[in-house]
């Protein structure tokens, strides 16, 4: 058998896949709504679960530090690997970028991220209008660019398995799913 | 000469009377505040009401005759987001095109002891008309008086935010209203 990420990183990574591929549609589901206490309640949850995430990313770091993922195929040239660990590193970065830009975006805007309403989290910002309005621009601009790279991330994961034929895909699927 | 003397006391004990007798009534809107908090699924936001006239006659003397009538225009409010401000004079809130103003009338004053006194009064906002007791500090310096107190309303109570949005999960019923006014003696 071909060398596979851990058991650990696979369920991290799927479910933080599916969870912000959740979060993205919900953001930009939710900005539009007209204002109603569903609008407060999305929004909450959004943020909520925007912490979790952005904890469980350093989770994710540090389990990787420490179980180094297979090496890429041979067949990959010096560009490709490039490009490979540019797009991953990219992901880790907004990972970590987009959630802090939504935090301080919140607290320019005067509202403190209370995590499942009972946890108040500090505000980096005081509150300030015109700044509130430049990061919702800043929190929307990165969760575009975002979803540009997971979609090349999906596309190059399909490319490997469809075109290269190798073990790219597969060894991130877990065990039932191979 | 004596009798001078006694002229003069009596008329410094007199007018020391009516020093006495000053009511607290000029209303420093400039340096006065009425501000609240409100909690939207659990995070703490920060309002006021940037508008309001009162008319309170407070001797110190005389505490427990003291009476004040406060008059809050609404429209004047302003709850910390501009999504809620837009909100807020609507039917469902404070439906300011029918009523722009809440009202407080005072019923009666009782000092409890020192510069602490429970103001009981009339509270009415959209029609609705609520018994309120507010605790309240009165401090004395020279000619000015401060007024500050603290009472908590249930939004619910008036209908403030009803319909979808009397979901207290999402915009929480109590309500705490903190007043700060400062009034001059006119004397």
């Amino acid at each position: 058998m071909t060398a596979q990420y851990t058991a650990t990183a696979k369920l991290l990574h799927w479910i933080m896949a599916i969870a912000l591929i959740a979060l993205l549609a919900l953001g930009f589901y939710m900005h539009d709504l007209p204002f109603s206490p569903m609008k407060l309640k999305l929004y909450s949850w959004h943020k909520w679960a925007g912490v979790c995430l952005f904890l469980l990313v350093f989770v994710r770091l540090a389990w990787r530090i420490k179980h180094r993922p297979p090496a890429l195929p041979e067949h990959m040239r010096p560009l490709e690997r490039m490009v490979a660990h540019g797009g991953h590193h990219m992901l880790y970065l907004l990972m970590i970028v987009i959630p802090l830009s939504g935090w301080l975006m919140s607290s320019a805007k005067g509202f403190q991220t209370v995590l499942f309403g009972v946890l108040p989290l500090p505000d980096l910002l005081e509150k300030h209008e015109a700044l509130g309005e430049l990061l919702q621009q800043l929190h929307m601009g990165l969760n575009l660019f975002f979803a540009a790279v997971v979609i090349g991330h999906i596309a190059a994961a399909l490319k490997h398995h469809f075109v290269n034929k190798d073990d790219v895909l597969m060894r991130m699927l877990p065990a039932k799913f191979r | 000469m004596k009798r001078l003397k006694l002229a003069v006391l009596g008329l410094v004990l007199a007018t020391s009377g009516f020093a006495n007798g000053a009511e607290f009534g000029k209303v420093e809107a400039a340096k006065s505040s009425i501000s609240f908090s409100y909690k939207q699924m659990g995070v703490n936001m920060d309002g006021r009401f940037k508008k309001f006239t009162a008319d309170i006659k407070f001797d110190p003397a005389k505490a427990n005759a003291a009476s004040a009538t406060l008059d809050v225009d609404l429209n004047s409010i302003d709850v910390g987001s501009p999504d809620g401000n837009s909100e807020v004079g609507g039917k469902l809130w404070f439906n300011t095109k029918l009523f722009p103003t809440a009202k407080f009338t005072s019923t009666s004053v009782k000092p409890l002891g020192g510069d602490k006194y429970d103001v009981l009064g009339k509270l009415t906002i959209k029609g609705k008309t609520q018994d309120i007791v507010a605790p309240t500090t009165i401090k004395i310096q020279g000619n000015t008086a401060q007024f500050d107190g603290l009472f908590t309303l249930k939004r619910n109570d008036f209908a403030i935010g009803e319909g979808i949005w009397s979901d207290t999960s999402a915009v929480a019923n109590e309500v705490p209203v903190k007043f700060h006014i400062i009034t001059t003696s006119s004397k």
